[in-house]
């Protein structure tokens, strides 16, 4: 694993690059060992990453296949493809795979792990054999949620409600135990980022330096290590009551399924920006870089992922509006709910700030971005909706709930995840995609997001109920045209799987093809092993420093 | 002592890893990635305080009642065993700051033997409760108190004291591994005691939870 030139990717030189001239006599971190063991047994962050990246790919695969499934079965009033006990076992796979397999590590174990060192102008994240250890307590959770949904599976919803996930006879044990053990993954990543940004900055990143994406990977690693450990319990006690009825939250022996609600959701609406808030991150580079412009009230934005990660531990007893909670409770939960309106809101006003009279370049990731803003605007707007007590009575347990936090969960982040695929591809593989296939899958998967979902929430409206295996004829038209949708969707992946693919193997090598300023593209592209060749970049300037090209040469951009 | 071969050169010292730019910021990352430990594991046993509290308000008979028939007497012996061994565990930090690694082992030893004091008592007083059946949900068959509740509070005390002693577990074998280097390698000194301060956190921790379980649950 010795350095060597006969290893360096063709073509490296790059024009006007002198910062680090020496590219093609280092390995990058792709070619520096190829072996097997090489990758398997890495601490470097980015093989992290990219192995992480290997795998949720595949889980988002297994839970897509899982929704498409649904929709099927959902053509047509009556039974479609499946059974009632085969579809309730469907949606609940979906439902697990896509929450704790793919939404929750997708956006930090991928690109968090890859990008927040880079980001720091680190070596590393603070502890590396703990990070290679946290992907394998994922994939060993996964093993063990995946093993007990394929031997039986489970129909309990991915919220494993009690009394009912103490009592079934399917297979609800192994699915909770590797719940509870992809959370031991998440809280290690977690510390690990949170360490990392407290002792590993590059001399001349403060606080106020650090790019806007390793202020939301920070509040998100806060999140995860202050409220996993309470769902850690939780999914314990309810595997014990499971095995053995211990009675914790079972009514006929006393317990208070209403009790589970609340420790389930004080971990579960945090999770929620667990997703989301990586997402936002994503979306203040991509902006900035895409605008060529500075970020616009960078302090505001950093604050509100912090705050966001602050009221989000308050907002968890709107889930229980309907429970039996006392309405004073439901309004206070009501409103706290609300306060992350807000926050949000500081962030949305903020980016199109920064948009305004920006240099555009419309590309594949700013295509995301404007899908990102009209979900998250959409998506977050419904949610002020739902946290409001007198209209989440009639809504609760709708498809109008299940299209609200498809639309924040699901299409912010995925679009997050779709621009930051884009935008980090050539920094982690050195290589371009087809520009006009990402327009037109960008184009797909915005479309069929809105074709699915929309939909939903009218069906949602009308009164068909979330989980339902059949429903009145009335509801087919808007059934048909969300699994229409859905298709939509399935056809855009499909597309970006190929174009990527393609790219990766015979993609044109580049280093910086966005001219971005963000302080990971300071190094080469791919980066070598230890990320910096020769002495550490300095880092004179802020983040997403841009000088705006519309004005006079040199001429710094006012916002 | 041991101090007497501590001379520079001789004697294996702190590993700076290569991504750190200084021994300084390793400590502190290694003390800081510690706290948050520490922090998630208060949280994990937050859970079960708020099952407790929860269920204590709706059954308060039944948990005053069951919260008697627990032995206070082995509870106390226990609760004054583990805030010994604290003691012990701070001791081992202080030798190893002076480089005294025998004495770091001898400390170490000694949490060690108290660690295993607890959970002997410990087993006793499970054993004691399988007997007359104070247990857990559906496994209760205890005449003395037939209170609605009571089966409950027997699933939160075994809930809350085997996950304690799960940790108990887990300290003993991390003092261990510190044990047994201060003994064979012998290289803890004021610049490299990261390990055994460590070790003596987490089992500070286990000792703090002690200490809020023994009055919830015994004294009520």
């Amino acid at each position: 694993m010795t350095p060597s030139s006969s290893i360096a990717a063709p073509g490296a030189a790059v024009p006007g690059h002198e910062a680090h001239d020496d590219h093609g006599h280092h390995p990058s971190y792709l070619t520096d060992g190829t072996t097997v063991k090489s990758w398997l047994l890495t601490v470097d962050h980015k093989r992290i990453g990219i192995m992480y990246m290997a795998w949720i790919l595949l889980f988002f695969l297994v839970g897509g296949i899982f929704a498409l499934l649904i929709r099927i079965e959902l053509l047509t009033p009556g039974p479609t493809i499946m059974d009632a006990m085969t579809y309730n076992r469907v949606f609940t796979l979906h439902g697990v795979v896509m929450i704790f397999l793919f939404m929750i590590p997708a956006i930090p174990g991928i690109f968090g792990n890859f990008m927040l060192p880079l980001m720091l102008g680190a070596k590393d994240v603070a502890f590396p054999r703990l990070n290679l250890l946290s992907l394998y307590v994922y994939l060993a959770g996964a093993g063990f949620a995946l093993w007990g949904m394929l031997n039986g599976g489970l129909d309990t919803g991915w919220t494993f409600y009690t009394p009912y996930s103490a009592h079934t006879t399917t297979t609800v044990a192994p699915v909770l135990f590797g719940a509870f053990i992809i959370g031991f993954s998440s809280i290690l990543t977690g510390m690990n980022f949170i360490v990392t940004t407290h002792t590993m900055r590059a001399p001349g990143i403060t606080w106020f330096k650090m790019p806007l994406m390793v202020w939301a990977l920070y509040a998100t690693s806060c999140i995860q290590v202050l409220a996993t450990p309470v769902i850690g319990l939780l999914l314990l006690l309810v595997t014990a009551e499971n095995l053995f009825s211990l009675g914790m939250f079972d009514v006929a022996r006393g317990g208070d399924p209403v009790l589970f609600q609340h420790l389930f959701w004080f971990y579960s609406h945090p999770a929620v920006y667990i997703m989301v808030l990586p997402a936002f991150g994503v979306m203040s580079e991509v902006v900035s870089a895409f605008s060529r412009k500075n970020i616009f009230g960078y302090r505001a934005v950093a604050y509100s992922s912090v705050g966001i990660a602050f009221v989000g531990f308050f907002a968890w007893g709107h889930h229980m509006f309907v429970s039996g909670q006392s309405t004073f409770n439901a309004g206070v939960f009501g409103v706290l709910s609300m306060l992350v309106g807000v926050f949000t809101a500081i962030k949305v006003f903020n980016w199109v700030g920064t948009v305004y009279k920006g240099a555009v370049e419309f590309s594949t990731p700013f295509a995301y971005f404007c899908g990102f803003l009209f979900f998250t605007v959409f998506g977050g707007m419904t949610g002020i909706a739902v946290a409001t007590v007198s209209l989440d009575v009639p809504w609760h347990d709708t498809y109008f709930v299940v299209a609200h936090f498809h639309f924040i969960m699901v299409g912010a982040t995925i679009m997050a995840f779709l621009a930051a695929l884009h935008y980090w591809f050539p920094k982690m593989f050195g290589k371009m995609y087809h520009e006009g296939w990402g327009l037109v899958s960008a184009a797909l998967i915005i479309l069929g997001f809105n074709a699915t979902f929309i939909p939903q929430f009218l069906v949602g409206n009308a009164g068909m109920p979330r989980r339902y295996y059949e429903y009145p004829e009335r509801f087919q038209a808007l059934n048909v045209a969300s699994t229409a949708g859905a298709s939509l969707l399935a056809f855009g992946f499909i597309i970006i799987a190929i174009y990527l693919t393609y790219a990766l193997i015979y993609g044109k090598r580049v280093d910086n093809p966005w001219n971005s300023k963000g302080y990971e593209w300071l190094t080469m592209s791919p980066p070598p092993t230890h990320n910096f060749i020769g002495p550490q970049p300095t880092y004179p300037e802020e983040p997403h420093f841009y000088v705006d090209p519309k004005k006079a040469q040199g001429e710094v951009s006012d916002v | 002592m041991s101090s007497a071969h501590v001379t520079p050169g001789s004697v294996p010292g702190p590993k700076l890893a290569a991504h750190f730019a200084s021994l300084e910021v390793q400590k502190h990352a290694a003390r800081l990635g510690m706290w948050l430990f520490l922090a998630t594991e208060i949280l994990l046993f937050a859970g079960l305080f708020a099952c407790y509290a929860a269920y204590r308000f709706l059954f308060p008979e039944a948990w005053a009642a069951s919260s008697r028939s627990l032995d206070l007497t082995m509870g106390t012996i226990n609760t004054v065993v583990l805030i010994t061994s604290s003691f012990t565990a701070a001791m081992a930090v202080h030798y190893a700051k002076e480089g005294k690694n025998k004495m770091v082992g001898h400390m170490n030893v000694l949490t060690l033997l108290m660690a295993m004091g607890f959970l002997v008592i410990k087993f006793f007083e499970y054993k004691h409760k399988f007997h007359i059946g104070t247990l857990p949900g559906r496994y209760y068959f205890y005449e003395g108190i037939q209170l609605p509740g009571a089966p409950l509070y027997f699933t939160v005390y075994f809930a809350s004291t085997a996950l304690h002693a799960l940790h108990v577990v887990i300290g003993m074998t991390v003092l261990a591994f510190a044990t047994v280097r201060a003994y064979r390698v012998g290289d803890f000194s004021a610049n490299n005691y990261t390990q055994v301060e460590l070790g003596s956190m987490y089992w500070h921790l286990v000792d703090l939870v002690w200490i809020f379980l023994f009055p919830m649950l015994y004294l009520v």
